[in-house]
């Protein structure tokens, strides 16, 4: 075996193990967060958060925008308020717009619908920081149930 | 009596802390020097070669399988629920965080390791390593070190063309054979797995297995009795010891890197 040959096969498998990595980096996993990488932070405050988790995708008609940044307890009324971290692009939410916590599917996985609302001259665009005063929290299914026989119970 | 058993376990202590002593000193004969890249290179290409580029073919092959079987395993079981579409997590996240690591260090162990420990017990016993003494050339710089970093350099390398494959080979049995969709099985997958949590968790833990594996082959091999039932015993011990510690060690990482 000439060392030519050894050269060129030791290339040849480390330019393999390189070609891996970058299928395994670039197809495998996501490429953080969406757009630039510029984001900005919006809260929101819920009854019931359900299966929400942090990194779970915030989508506007289906499209991701942002992640979900953190989920904490407020300590004043114990109601779950979560940091939303969206993109900068898109910066223009007004603040009616309103969130929702809600299923992909029947049991897939919870995501944040954000909803945007109507805009007058006497509404203002949502910064960063702010609030989101509009929230739907998630279904619980034991929940649904519960009332559903309550209802039926009652009839 | 009971003074004859403890006496047998201080023996047996000693022994075992003998030998990691011996194992650190070769290491650290090995590795702690002036480097010369210029004499080293050459060795430690040709080692490339030996240790990386001839288990290239055992890597490709049974990662390509393994990445079969989890998917048509997995398929099974997620197709009772409807939940097809996350195949692609499931394949890439058991070889992301264990299957790719593991397995490429149990067969790093039986194919290169066995191998590694065979030459240096042999050189021990045909009296090539005090011949080299002799010539004033160390033979733990020339012999040992080239071989140590080959073998660092070449596994998680190996892990990562075995992890590659083997999500190849689940998109070829879940997608072209079992029909699951194929943009779903890509998206279901880049929605579930991190760059940092898993890809980069799985590259350290092949680094810490091909440290382990590759000192125990090379310390095997260097402390074999100069005998050829000595070597065979040696080579044995190294598959053995080498992938009860991997598999050890796996479990300690998974449960820092993973676990709560």
């Amino acid at each position: 075996m000439t060392s030519r040959k050894i050269e060129v096969l030791v290339g040849l498998f480390v330019a393999l193990a390189i070609a891996a990595f970058m299928l395994l980096s670039l197809k495998v996993a996501n490429s953080g967060m969406t757009g630039s990488g510029e984001t900005y932070m919006l809260y929101a405050k819920f009854e019931n958060i359900g299966g929400l988790k942090v990194r779970s995708p915030i989508k506007v008609g289906g499209v991701v925008v942002g992640r979900v940044r953190s989920i904490e307890l407020n300590t004043e009324e114990y109601s779950p308020v979560v940091a939303m971290e969206i993109d900068s692009q898109y910066n223009n939410f007004p603040e009616t717009s309103s969130v929702a916590i809600l299923t992909s599917g029947l049991l897939g996985e919870q995501y944040l619908g954000l909803q945007p609302g109507f805009v007058d001259e006497t509404v203002s665009i949502l910064k960063s920081g702010d609030y989101v005063e509009d929230t739907k929290s998630a279904i619980v299914l034991e929940e649904l149930i519960g009332q559903f026989l309550f209802n039926r119970g009652s009839n | 009596m009971i003074v004859d058993k403890l006496q047998q376990l201080g023996q047996h202590s000693i022994a075992k802390v003998q030998g990691i002593g011996r194992a650190t000193i070769m290491l650290f004969g090995a590795l702690v020097a002036w480097p010369t890249p210029r004499k080293s290179f050459p060795l430690l290409l040709k080692q490339l070669y030996v240790v990386g580029v001839l288990s290239l073919l055992i890597i490709l092959v049974s990662g390509l399988f393994i990445g079969m079987v989890l998917a048509l395993q997995g398929y099974t079981v997620l197709s009772k629920f409807g939940a097809e579409q996350m195949l692609g997590p499931l394949v890439a996240l058991s070889l992301l965080r264990e299957l790719g690591p593991v397995v490429t260090a149990l067969l790093f162990a039986g194919r290169a390791g066995s191998a590694l420990t065979a030459e240096i017990g042999l050189m021990k016993a045909t009296e090539q390593l005090s011949g080299m003494e002799m010539m004033a050339v160390d033979p733990l710089r020339r012999i040992i070190a080239p071989r140590f970093w080959a073998g660092v350099i070449s596994m998680p390398l190996l892990a990562l063309i075995f992890t590659a494959v083997g999500i190849l080979g689940g998109h070829l049995v879940g997608v072209d054979w079992l029909g699951v969709d194929g943009g779903g099985y890509w998206s279901a997958m880049q929605a579930n797995v991190d760059f940092q949590q898993d890809i980069l968790n799985g590259v350290i833990k092949s680094v810490v297995f091909a440290l382990i594996v590759t000192w125990i082959a090379l310390h095997k091999g260097f402390d074999a009795v100069p005998t050829s039932e000595g070597i065979s015993q040696a080579t044995t011990q190294t598959v053995v010891t080498s992938s009860l510690a991997v598999l050890g060690f796996d479990f300690i990482l998974t449960a820092v890197m993973f676990g709560g």
